[in-house]
């Protein structure tokens, strides 16, 4: 190593994007205090035995973790992607047996002083293979082959994360069809994707039979229209395009009834519960739907400008559960009020449009993919944590990103992050090699 | 491919601009939210003030407060593993307190239950009882204090006058306008607790707390912001002499009847005695329902306000207004003289004939008949029924003066107006122009129609002894600090009238004492004015009545009595209102045998009673 070295530690990082990150850190840990807070005894934000002071801890591991980052030569990641990924699949695979159940899960590893969740790191060493072998330049995703090395990937730690019984980490994984996207996943897969969701909502929502005659009768007028207009199309041609439409029909149809089945007769009852709360909101606000009752009873008490800070009387009182973790949101919501929310959530807009720029402007595939990932993982975070607190998506326990308290969570997006605004301050060397 | 990082900012910012429009319609355009909010965490927490003390005339305490403690169970925290040795020292038996737990854990009967407040095991345990239970408290977590106040009477007296308070009934909730009487609140339901109620009650304050998922309080809301603090009630200063009061009261035991003493010059009732009574202190803390029921279903009827609801016929004391209004109207002078013809209505023997001193001394029945017809019957108009009505018009309109036919605006409630009748009552009965003189000539004497209830009596005694005014009588001569008093008892009331008339009826009234009807019963030292009465009683015995007032120059006290079933007004009632008198003015009594007379009297066997 050179001397100057130490210099260019933080040479090309982009200062941005370590803006938004030290913003949201010290936001969440703000919030913290706000909802371990008790007016009858006060304690400091710094205290050790409360929340904040513990995640005061967390922070100072994030910045050593940080300096470790950007100290580690840039080539280590691409070089050792694999390696990480093995390894954290095999931790994932000891959780399932020596993991130490919290609320029906086993995705917790007790290491006697401290305990962590593998599954929030598998998102980073998943991230780093997914970019390692897309980013290959034997691979292209238009190739069968390419994709389903790319799915395989995937699947593996999903499918070990959903036998630790955490369905809300395993759905993460769903955010990489979006990095699948950018790097040439054919558009109506998404739309399909959309479709499928739209499909499976409208059942649960709505039920199976007003579902197919909806679909009937569009899929008639959509063929009436082509018999009609004809479109300069030959007899054949015709009969080709309405055979697809009457096949997308009865699949669709297959579909919703399959996911009627599934969801009735499959699922556990405690999942089939988090999603029809939000279909019903009265459906018992005192056992299952608490979580989200109380969630909006906070967030709505907010009001325009909030009850300001320290001021949140469902916050305060433990009115909601796992208030510091999980349902963080619901601070700012009664706290701020909507004034509060709205600049929050811009924000993290803005935040996660930064990443897609710097990932955009990569000169390696691999860089890009794995900034894509970052982006794509942490709006997944950001759109189902907010989505459930206010009742737009099912209550899964994932946290907001460098908001919520917890050391898994912070560290593990911290690594994420960082890696790639250390592979991002080297964009101008182009990896050799791949 | 690179198009696509424009898709994928515009999911990002959609989503973004999604869940804002969401949180707008969450938080600022759904107001249920915040009540809800509200709910959750911020209880109300009443602060009851202390309510008004009533002091008699002299300054001593007669209404007071004591503490009382309920004990509280919040049946989360409750473990029992002694339940026998908790019943023992708690004093309850084993079966009574597992279906105490059970009505409290049962939704239906106690609506208000949940597992993490506290809910009533134990009610209103006076100090005493709560002493011995004191110490235990700590071996049994989940249970609590409650500490709240009852009424306390310092003596057995006078019940009827300072009345009770009670839970507020759900009548009474719903008929409220300013809406600040809550379910559970207590309220003056009779007597001066009820009429000074609003002085007594005081302000309640309201604290806001602040309580957590466990119901667990956590300060105050807003820092006290919209809190408001209790005002303490004011106190009252009653006019009543409780030394006297709680004398009358013994004078008539054994006796149904009413004593109403007034100061002439200021109209303060020094005396309300309606009996028989009860001691105040029945109706408070624990046992009010069930003392309720045993006063309610007293033959005797002890919950009924005599001075101011038993309407009676006034008899012979009804004499002085007459003499004084046929005096003002010239129709006879004081000396006047008619003989004692029996014919016309009956009358004792007696000297005759008298001038009006001697027919008031003797209470001389033909005189008044006399003195009546004259009133009635003035030829003014040559059709009898005319003249008849006219100048029934003008006596009514003097009698009403008096305070007779109207309540009378005491500080109390279920106030009776008593009777003088009308010429459109006596129209309607006998047919228009239909009666005369002849007719009516009962109220000559006091009987007849007319019919007044004790405090008039009183007060028509006040107002001879004032020679024509009166003040208003009332119970209440000063409120809270600064003293004030109700407007109404400020003003002087003047008869119709003029002074001087009263002079001849008080001379009258003098020679009663010295030398009539009631002669018997004169004292060394002072000048008493009286005047017997015995009202014909169609039911049973005769009533018997007494106004007098002493001393005859600058009147300390005026005294009406009036005893049921107790025949002539000289034998019962009298001596009763002598012994006050004196009682009153020297604080001795040199007459022993009298009072050992009357209170032995016992007349309870000859009233009529209804099952």
């Amino acid at each position: 190593m050179r001397s100057d070295d130490k210099i260019n530690l933080t040479n090309n990082v982009d200062w941005i994007t370590i803006g938004f990150y030290v913003l949201f850190v010290l936001l969440g840990w703000l919030n913290i205090y706000a909802v371990v807070y008790d007016p009858e005894a006060v304690t400091t934000i710094f205290d050790f035995s409360i929340n904040s002071g513990k995640q005061l801890m967390w922070i100072g591991g994030a910045f050593i973790i940080i300096i470790s980052i950007l100290v580690i030569d840039y080539k280590f990641y691409s070089a050792f992607s694999y390696v990480f990924y093995v390894v954290s699949m095999l931790v994932l695979l000891l959780t399932i047996f020596m993991g130490t159940e919290v609320n029906g899960s086993k995705s917790w590893l007790d290491l006697g002083f401290v305990r962590v969740q593998p599954a929030e790191f598998a998102k980073f060493t998943t991230a780093l293979a997914l970019a390692r072998m897309l980013g290959s330049i034997h691979s292209n995703i238009d190739h069968l082959e390419t994709l389903a090395k790319a799915l395989m990937l995937l699947a593996i730690p999903c499918a070990l994360i959903l036998l630790q019984n955490e369905t809300g980490g395993m759905l993460v994984f769903s955010a990489f069809v979006l990095v699948l996207y950018r790097e040439g996943l054919p558009g109506t897969l998404l739309l399909i994707g959309v479709f499928v969701t739209l499909l499976f909502v409208l059942t649960l929502a709505i039920g199976v039979k007003p579902i197919i005659i909806g679909l009937a009768v569009l899929f008639s007028i959509i063929i009436l229209y082509f018999i009609i207009n004809r479109l300069r199309m030959t007899r054949k041609q015709l009969t080709n395009r309405i055979l697809v439409f009457l096949f997308i029909f009865g699949m669709s149809c297959a579909f919703v009834f399959g996911v009627h089945k599934i969801f009735f007769e499959i699922l556990q009852e405690h999942q089939r519960n988090r999603i029809m709360v939000l279909f019903d909101t009265q459906l018992d606000i005192r056992d299952k739907g608490y979580h989200l009752h109380q969630s909006k009873i906070a967030i709505g008490s907010g009001d325009f400008f909030g009850k300001g800070f320290l001021e949140g009387t469902q916050t305060k009182f433990d009115f909601v559960p796992e208030q510091s973790t999980d349902f963080i949101f619901c601070t700012i919501g009664e706290e701020h009020g909507w004034f509060g929310s709205t600049i929050l959530i811009a924000l993290y807009v803005l935040f996660m449009m930064r990443l897609v720029f710097l990932a955009e402007r990569q000169k390696d595939r691999f860089s890009r993919i794995y900034g894509y990932s970052v982006a794509s993982i942490i709006l997944f975070h950001f759109m189902v944590n907010i989505g459930m607190t206010i009742g737009l998506f099912p209550v899964i326990g994932i946290p907001l990103p460098f908001f919520s308290y917890g050391g898994s969570s912070l560290w593990s997006f911290t690594i994420l992050l960082f890696v790639f605004l250390k592979l991002d301050s080297h964009r101008g060397q182009v990896l050799a090699g791949h | 491919m690179q198009e696509r990082k424009f898709v994928i900012n515009a999911i990002i910012i959609a989503i973004g601009l999604i869940y804002v429009i969401r949180l707008f319609f969450l938080q600022v355009l759904d107001s249920s939210y915040k009540i809800e909010a509200e709910i959750n965490a911020i209880e109300k927490v009443v602060d009851y003030p202390y309510r008004g003390l009533i002091y008699d005339r002299h300054g001593d305490l007669l209404v007071f407060n004591t503490p009382v403690f309920d004990i509280t169970v919040v049946t989360k925290e409750f473990k029992l593993t002694d339940t026998l040795l908790f019943c023992q020292r708690f004093g309850i038996s084993k079966e009574e307190f597992i279906t105490k737990m059970k009505d409290i854990k049962n939704p239906i009967k106690n609506r208000g239950y949940s597992r993490n407040k506290p809910q009533t095991l134990f009610k209103q345990l006076s100090l005493e009882d709560f002493a011995h239970v004191q110490d235990y408290m700590n071996d049994y977590p989940g249970l609590y204090t409650q500490a709240r106040t009852i009424r306390s009477y310092s003596y057995p007296s006078a019940a009827n006058a300072l009345g009770y308070i009670g839970e507020i009934s759900p009548k009474a909730l719903e008929k409220q306008k300013d809406g600040y009487y809550k379910q559970g609140d207590y309220i003056g339901i009779s007597g001066i607790e009820l009429f000074y109620e609003n002085e007594l009650r005081g302000r309640r304050g309201v604290k806001y707390i602040m309580k957590d998922v466990h119901g667990v309080q956590k300060g105050s809301y807003r820092g006290g912001a919209y809190d408001t603090i209790s005002a303490p009630g004011e106190n009252l200063t009653s006019t009543i002499d409780i030394k006297l009061q709680q004398y009358g009261e013994l004078l008539l035991q054994n006796k149904i009847g009413s004593v109403v003493a007034i100061e002439p010059s200021t109209g303060e009732i020094l005396s309300f005695i309606s009996s028989p009574s009860y001691d105040p202190n029945f109706l408070t803390g624990r046992k009010f329902s069930e003392n309720y029921v045993v006063l309610e279903k007293d033959p005797y009827k002890p919950l009924f306000n005599r001075p101011l609801m038993a309407m009676y016929p006034p008899g012979s004391i009804f004499k002085l207004a007459q003499a004084a209004i046929a005096l003002e109207e010239g129709v006879i002078t004081d000396h006047s003289r008619f003989p004692c013809d029996k014919s016309l209505v009956n009358c004792h023997d007696h000297p005759s004939p008298q001038d009006l001193r001697g027919a008031i001394q003797w209470s001389c029945n033909p005189y008044f008949y006399m003195v009546f017809k004259k009133m009635i019957s003035q030829d003014k108009n040559p059709n009898k029924f005319k003249d008849t009505e006219a100048n029934f018009d003008v006596w009514r309109s003097h009698m009403l003066t008096f305070g007779f036919g109207q309540k009378m605006l005491v500080d109390l409630p279920n106030t009776k107006s008593g009777n003088i009748p009308s010429n459109a009552y006596y129209d309607r009965v006998y047919g228009d122009l239909h009666w005369k003189f002849s007719t009516i000539y009962s109220l000559s004497i006091g009987q007849g129609e007319i019919n007044v209830v004790p405090i008039q009596m009183a007060n028509m005694a006040a107002l001879i002894a004032n020679k024509g005014w009166y003040i208003t009588p009332h119970l209440i001569k000063s409120i809270g600090k600064d003293k004030h008093i109700l407007e109404e008892y400020k003003n002087r009331h003047v008869t119709s009238v003029d002074p001087k008339h009263f002079q001849p009826v008080i001379d009258g009234m003098e020679q009663v004492v010295l030398a009539g009807t009631a002669s018997w019963l004169k004292i060394k030292d002072i000048e008493i004015c009286g005047k017997t009465g015995t009202a014909e009683n169609p039911h049973g015995d005769d009533h018997s009545v007494y106004i007098a007032f002493a001393p005859k120059d600058n009147p300390k006290i005026a005294i009406a009595v009036y005893v049921e079933n107790a025949g002539f007004g000289a034998m019962t009632a009298a001596p009763i209102a002598h012994l006050m008198i004196e009682k009153y003015l020297k604080d001795t009594i040199t007459r022993p045998p009298l009072e050992k007379m009357v209170l032995d009297k016992n007349l309870l066997h000859k009233v009529k009673t209804k099952p």
